[in-house]
């Protein structure tokens, strides 16, 4: 068995990474993240396994120096807070407009602006819905535990080179800080040249004589050409809903009450799903793991034996509109949300679930 | 077996160190743990606390409202913490600096004098582990080999050769924990 190792969540993105055979990190410190890029300077990768590590100057120059290195094909990532993320906006867009694969890490705190360094959740729409500009989607991974941080940072990679797109990990000031047991992987090594040339054909890798040079761009000056770039887009973003959701649930089988919630706050609602068993609420919990694709199905599948739905988020209010969408109307759609690095309790959300079915 | 603690003091008091070394120790003998440290203003001066949860089971919320023990070592922390022990649960302080001891009635209390035992020992550094010792003597959720073993892994190895110290720094607080009120 693997050794387990006490480590914060942050450090498991670290060391996802080197294990994994990602071939280059670029960032720039800002907490609650930026235990990623210390552990992976003390890790010293490029001693290793060869692994680029860099501190930009910016996040415009870190997003930016991970659409390059995903143009050549390899395994490249970011890691950022919110405010840096918004700085990342535009590069997003690009590498989803030039089809790249990459990964990105936000680890949430409050805002808007320069907010507090206190767990948030508030930049959902921003991770699901866009925040670059452009019709484009993100593969976008909601990590709960740092063992999730460790085993999503592979997952990311491969399904961003599975369907040539941007894959985000989006967590949060609990989950970066908290420390938990870790068990490692095996270390992968770092794909070769060869590799890569074989299995990303669309890399820029250096033109061998017997085919057409590799362009990537996300320009298309005539318009027919760039709508059926967009609807190629779509088709993907289509597959990708119709094979690629994931989210798991926890005491749902008889449950007439259901609570959505993605991250930290879906192990706090677990908690708050036993306090209400005992208290004789049959309720359950489905925590959407990808949050684009939505686990839209799932939570409809469920609506038959249930009488309310709560959404429990930190933020105002922003999953809890993909759920509204799932359920149609069809079931009362409650909602309970902390803002400004503020965290609920496993008694706060259930105290607020008593009331919402109340009312 | 669940123990939901939090450690609060100020920070520079290695109420976050031992909180880490709890939670190896715990992993130690195959326990699941979690260690949820505040990250704020706090830890730029002034209070840090940290909640360490112990379980032989999965562990749902990392974030607790009540605590099964509250370690408390400074007046803004006893301030704030009294009142989140669990109805039977346990407070264990350091008075020195404290100006208004616990007043509860329906949770059990003990004191430390753990600055104090750690001027006698020469070595204010052990105040953490002196602290440690207290709780096991109460609680214990870890037996000494794991605690041994943990310090092992969250020490860095040019550090081991301190690890008899806090084995005795861990026995000294076992054997002046003082009950405050019993129930």
């Amino acid at each position: 068995m693997a050794e387990k190792i006490l480590m914060k969540g942050n450090e498991a993105i670290a060391y996802g990474a080197i294990r994994c055979g990602a071939d280059g990190y670029f960032g720039y410190p800002i907490t609650p993240q930026s235990e990623v890029m210390e552990t992976l300077m003390e890790e010293k990768p490029w001693e290793t396994t060869g692994m680029v590590v860099l501190q930009a100057e910016s996040e415009t120059s870190s997003i930016n120096m991970v659409y390059g290195g995903a143009c050549t094909g390899k395994k490249v990532m970011t890691s950022s807070s919110s405010l840096g993320i918004s700085l990342m906006a535009e590069g997003l867009s690009y590498l989803a407009g030039a089809e790249l694969p990459c990964v990105i890490v936000n680890v949430m705190r409050g805002g808007p602006g320069l907010g507090t360094i206190q767990p948030s959740q508030a930049d959902y729409f921003q991770a699901v819905k866009g925040g670059g500009h452009g019709d484009y989607k993100m593969i976008v991974l909601a990590p709960a535990s740092a063992q999730d941080m460790y085993d999503f940072v592979g997952l990311g990679f491969d399904l961003a080179f599975k369907y040539r797109t941007p894959a985000m990990i989006l967590s949060d000031g609990v989950i970066g800080q908290m420390m938990e047991k870790v068990e490692l992987g095996e270390q992968k090594p770092r794909r070769t040249d060869a590799e890569i040339a074989e299995q990303c054909p669309w890399a820029v890798v250096g033109k061998p004589a017997d085919r057409k040079r590799n362009v990537i761009t996300s320009l298309a000056l005539e318009s027919p050409v760039q709508e059926a770039h967009n609807i190629k887009l779509q088709a993907k973003y289509k597959e990708i809903e119709e094979k690629e959701v994931l989210y798991s649930t926890y005491r749902t089988e008889d449950a007439e009450h259901l609570f959505v919630a993605y991250g930290s706050i879906a192990r706090i609602c677990e908690t708050a799903v036993d306090i209400a068993r005992e208290n004789g609420y049959k309720v359950g919990l489905l925590r959407p793991i990808t949050l684009y694709p939505y686990p839209t199905k799932q939570i409809q599948e469920l609506l038959p034996q249930l009488k309310s739905v709560m959404a429990v988020e930190m933020s105002a209010g922003q999953m809890v509109e993909d759920v509204r969408l799932a359920v149609e109307g069809k079931v009362p759609v409650n909602f309970h949300g902390r803002m400004g690095g503020m965290i609920p309790s496993p008694d706060e959300i259930y105290e607020a679930f008593v009331k919402s079915i109340n009312k | 077996m669940k123990e939901e603690l939090i450690i609060a003091g100020f920070g520079g008091q290695g109420v976050l160190s031992m909180g880490k070394i709890l939670a190896y120790s715990g992993i130690m003998q195959g326990q699941e743990v979690t260690w949820m440290p505040s990250y704020g203003p706090e830890m730029r001066g002034g209070t840090a606390n940290v909640t360490v949860i112990l379980s032989d089971n999965k562990i749902s919320s990392p974030i607790l409202s009540k605590y099964d023990t509250a370690i408390i070592l400074n007046q803004q922390s006893m301030d704030k913490f009294e009142n989140l022990v669990k109805p039977g649960g346990l407070l264990i302080y350091d008075p020195n600096g404290i100006t208004r001891h616990p007043e509860r009635k329906d949770i059990n209390i003990c004191s430390i004098e753990a600055a104090e035992e750690s001027a006698r020992m020469g070595n204010l550094k052990a105040f953490n582990m002196i602290v440690l010792g207290a709780f096991l003597q109460k609680k214990p959720v870890v037996s000494m080999e794991s605690v041994v073993k943990g310090l092992k892994k969250s020490l860095p190895e040019r550090h081991h050769h301190l690890i008899p110290m806090n084995e005795e720094a861990i026995k000294v607080g076992m054997d002046k924990l003082v009950d405050i009120n019993v129930l």
